[in-house]
């Protein structure tokens, strides 16, 4: 346990004044020219820039995407092997058995899950994400997943990924050894909000498989919310330690209110705020893939995406989510041949 | 378009009465909208909760008494 806070990363707690004198300045010359990631007080100027220095700021953020990321976008589609039930208390999740949601508990069946990798990948998608609502893997869904996964490798050219929760050394080398090519587990919300999202774990047990899933080879994909009513300077928090955990995706998640939820009646996050959050957490991880998750479609619309999507993003999730819907595939493909953004080939992914 | 049934009695989405003006207007137009990024929970006739299973390009949600609905014979309103 010692040695695991060892590796946590600090978050300065200093005022951001300094930095902000001319944060757009700084992120040119130290991101976009350097390559080097904002600090904590860096990524929390940007958050606390101007509207007036909005499109600038996407402009810079886009920037480093290209030089760092290149054009390619990258496609994922999401499913659910098991939806709800799930023990945790996450406070924004309506698969929590915790709480009064209308979701109900359901498995989805192995040709039920090779027709739909079959269907994401006639989208170009590379990622094929298998997610269950689970505090962890028990004997059961992992062997689940082995057959799962062995159905999927044998009919369709698709890399899988899996969101599964919590995972020992044990498990997670299996999941390595099944062919998994990335996992997902996000930090949810930095470090010092946490506790007001989940009291049924606790993030160093998340940073911990993190840093199980790194170890095995796996790609790691961790990212998190924003918009649960955590302060802008927790926000600053995420992205900074999710730079520090240095994870090969994170995915951008704005919260969508779920009914029944403990957050469902917080109020829809604004526009403005969200790109800034993708444009800081761009010049936070400048080598990353920075992923639209769930909630775009609510929170920054047809117009809004196209922003983000010139605001660091490249890499999207087409279709549905796992208890919400998304925007038919066909209006984001068609949206990145406008952009002149290629789909990344399942042969560059490796 | 046309209301998903003229029988419908339930929201699709809260579970609660459906009033004169349906899904569309009055106090279930703030779920009218919510359909347009979620599937139906609640059956109409019924308003048991329907188990749906969502993937990448479609859904279903089914009913144990009165069975399944598909995003393709769906329209909320």
């Amino acid at each position: 346990m010692t040695e695991q806070v060892a590796t946590q990363p600090t978050t300065a707690t200093t005022s951001p004044t300094d930095a902000a004198a001319d944060i757009l300045a700084v992120a040119r010359e130290q991101v976009l020219e350097r390559g080097e990631r904002l600090t904590y007080d860096q990524i929390l100027a940007v958050l606390q820039t101007s509207d007036e220095q909005l499109e600038e700021l996407l402009a810079i953020a886009h920037e480093v995407r290209m030089r760092y990321m290149g054009p390619d976008v990258e496609v994922e589609g999401i499913i659910s092997l098991k939806t709800g039930g799930c023990p945790e208390d996450c406070h924004f999740c309506a698969q929590s058995g915790q709480f009064t949601s209308p979701v109900r508990s359901v498995w989805l069946n192995i040709p039920e899950l090779v027709r739909a990798a079959k269907l994401t990948r006639d989208t170009g998608a590379s990622e094929f994400c298998i997610v269950a609502a689970v505090r962890g893997p028990d004997a059961k869904l992992m062997e689940q997943m082995r057959a799962a996964v062995a159905a999927i490798k044998g009919s369709v050219d698709i890399n899988v990924a899996a969101s599964l929760g919590m995972l020992d050394a044990e498990q997670a080398q299996d999941l390595a050894d099944m062919g998994i090519h990335r996992y997902n587990h996000n930090l949810e919300a930095g470090r010092t909000y946490f506790p007001n999202v989940v009291t049924t774990h606790t993030w160093d047990e998340r940073w911990e498989t993190c840093q199980l899933v790194k170890a095995t080879g796996m790609e790691l994909c961790c990212g998190g919310l924003v918009g649960m009513g955590e302060t802008i300077e927790q926000r600053a928090e995420l992205a900074d330690q999710l730079g520090e955990l240095e994870p090969h995706e994170v995915p951008l998640n704005f919260l969508n209110p779920r009914p029944g939820t403990p957050f469902g009646d917080l109020p829809v996050m604004p526009a403005n705020d969200a790109l800034r959050c993708i444009a800081a957490f761009r010049l936070a991880l400048p080598r990353t893939i920075l992923r639209y998750a769930g909630g775009r479609e609510l929170t920054l619309g047809d117009l809004g995406t196209r922003d983000g999507l010139m605001g660091g993003i490249n890499a999207v999730i087409v279709g549905n989510y796992l208890t919400t819907l998304g925007r038919d595939p066909q209006e984001d493909l068609a949206l990145l041949d406008e952009l002149k953004m290629p789909i990344k080939a399942l042969s560059d992914t490796f | 378009m046309t209301l998903i049934s003229p029988d419908a009695v339930f929201c699709p989405r809260c579970g609660q009465p459906l009033g004169p003006a349906g899904i569309a207007g009055g106090e279930h137009a703030v779920c009218r909208r919510a359909l347009d990024l979620e599937p139906p929970r609640y059956c109409v006739y019924c308003r048991r909760r329907m188990i749906v299973q969502i993937t990448p390009s479609d859904w279903t949600a089914r009913c144990i008494e009165h069975g399944e609905t598909t995003e393709s014979t769906w329209a909320p309103a």
